[in-house]
């Protein structure tokens, strides 16, 4: 089917298999690689984008589905001049990550938690971060750099 | 993993839909967050030729106080049947349960409709609506009908909704007494509940206990007797049947019924 979306602002323009899903059409049709597909059974949050600047879990949603709907991926974070998105500077500053599998997905789903609850505390933040597994097991400092992102508002 | 090959069809109201269904016959499914349908078909565990989508049937999605029940749409997310002030203040018990469904992500795009429909026997909200005596509304090819949540879970993954019919909303009655509590039991936060308990009231109901969500009957004829949280709480097992797989055998959810049944009675008395 024919699908257009908008992602980070551009936008995409396929006809793709019915079943494509929206992490493939990022990847494969848009090219955008930052997404990743971790363990593929929405269990993992590696491919974690903002569907209309909600967090949702990319590899479970069809392209379809997001057919004339905003989709922003960690791509579309950084402002025209390069600077990185205060999130992400956060996770850098605080060493919120080590292999860096998971990292656009924790990024992606902290940047839905700070729209919703601008103010979290430790716990919230560690409960809006339980769809997004670490197999480095950094969580300390995932943790660290959201409030520490939070804070700088 | 992507599913096996199907036509993609969307809805934009309830009717349509229906029509979509009878045109589709067997083959076809409602897709609506697809968060228990879409892994499913990724293997192949369902195999539907057409899906329907009703994710953008926006006057489904709704969360209102009607003639004496509340009423909540059933393509409403779990997040914002989470975030309902209306639920928070009449329902907490479905308010607080949705917001313990999967993770933030699922919670953005599963629906109630869609979890009750797919009713799974370790899913939170089915036993939510038994402990809260809801009423289903489905609509079909002849118009609606209400069907009690006691008579909706038929078995493993089965509803009486029939085949073409379409889940539209759920009718709570705003709930005699106030004591609430909701109790759930698993390895990793995201998981599915290994056991767990839904209480309002002197209403008792089982996540995982059997092929559907049940009510401990034994139990809340014990309270109806005057029996305390923990001698009530002792029957939580009676008539189950618990599966048997990779997080235990048949006792040892038994067991953890009747610690989280006696746990939902006593938090569930604290706020009565």
């Amino acid at each position: 089917m024919k699908v257009s979306v908008t992602v980070n602002g551009r936008q995409v323009d396929a006809d793709v298999p019915d079943r494509t899903l929206l992490v493939h059409l990022l990847r494969d049709v848009a090219g955008l690689t930052g997404t990743n597909v971790g363990c593929d059974t929405s269990s993992c949050g590696a491919c974690t984008v903002l569907l209309d600047g909600r967090s949702v879990k990319s590899c479970t949603v069809l392209a379809a589905q997001a057919d004339g709907r905003d989709v922003t991926t960690i791509e579309g974070l950084a402002d025209g001049t390069g600077e990185m998105h205060r999130v992400q500077r956060a996770f850098h500053a605080e060493h919120g990550l080590q292999c860096g599998f998971c990292t656009p997905g924790m990024v992606m789903a902290s940047i839905s938690l700070l729209a919703e609850n601008p103010s979290p505390s430790e716990d919230e933040v560690r409960s809006a971060l339980e769809g997004n597994l670490c197999r480095c097991t950094g969580y300390h400092n995932i943790v660290r750099a959201v409030l520490a992102a939070a804070g700088e508002d | 993993m992507i599913p096996s090959l199907f036509t993609y069809q969307r809805a934009s109201s309830a009717d349509e839909a229906v029509q979509l269904a009878a045109d589709g016959g067997e083959e076809a499914k409602f897709l609506a967050g697809g968060h228990s349908l879409l892994p499913l078909m990724k293997l192949r565990l369902a195999t539907p030729e057409i899906l329907i989508d009703i994710g953008r049937i926006a006057d489904l999605s709704y969360v209102r106080a009607d003639n004496g029940h509340l009423a909540v749409g059933a393509l409403t997310s779990h997040d914002d049947v989470a975030r309902s002030d209306l639920l928070a203040r009449e329902l907490p018990l479905l308010a607080h349960a949705a917001g313990q469904v999967g993770d933030p992500q699922v919670r953005h795009c599963g629906t109630i409709g869609g979890s009750l429909a797919h009713a799974d026997p370790a899913a939170d909200l089915p036993a939510v609506m038994l402990a809260l005596d809801a009423t289903l509304v489905a609509r079909g090819p002849s118009g609606d009908r209400e069907i009690a949540a006691g008579d909706f879970f038929t078995g493993l993954l089965e509803t009486a909704l029939q085949p073409g019919e379409l889940l539209t909303e759920i009718r709570i009655p705003r709930p005699a007494a106030a004591g609430w509590s909701f109790q759930k039991f698993t390895k990793r936060a995201i998981d599915w509940a290994i056991v767990g308990v839904a209480v309002q009231g002197g209403n008792v109901a089982l996540v995982n206990m059997g092929s559907m969500p049940l009510r401990a009957g034994a139990v809340e004829q014990a309270l109806a007797a005057g029996a305390a949280p923990r001698e009530a709480a002792a029957h939580a097992a009676e008539g189950t049947s618990a599966p048997e797989d990779i997080n235990g055998p048949r006792a040892y959810r038994e067991h953890l019924a009747r610690v989280l049944v006696a746990r939902a009675l006593e938090e569930a008395g604290s706020r009565s």
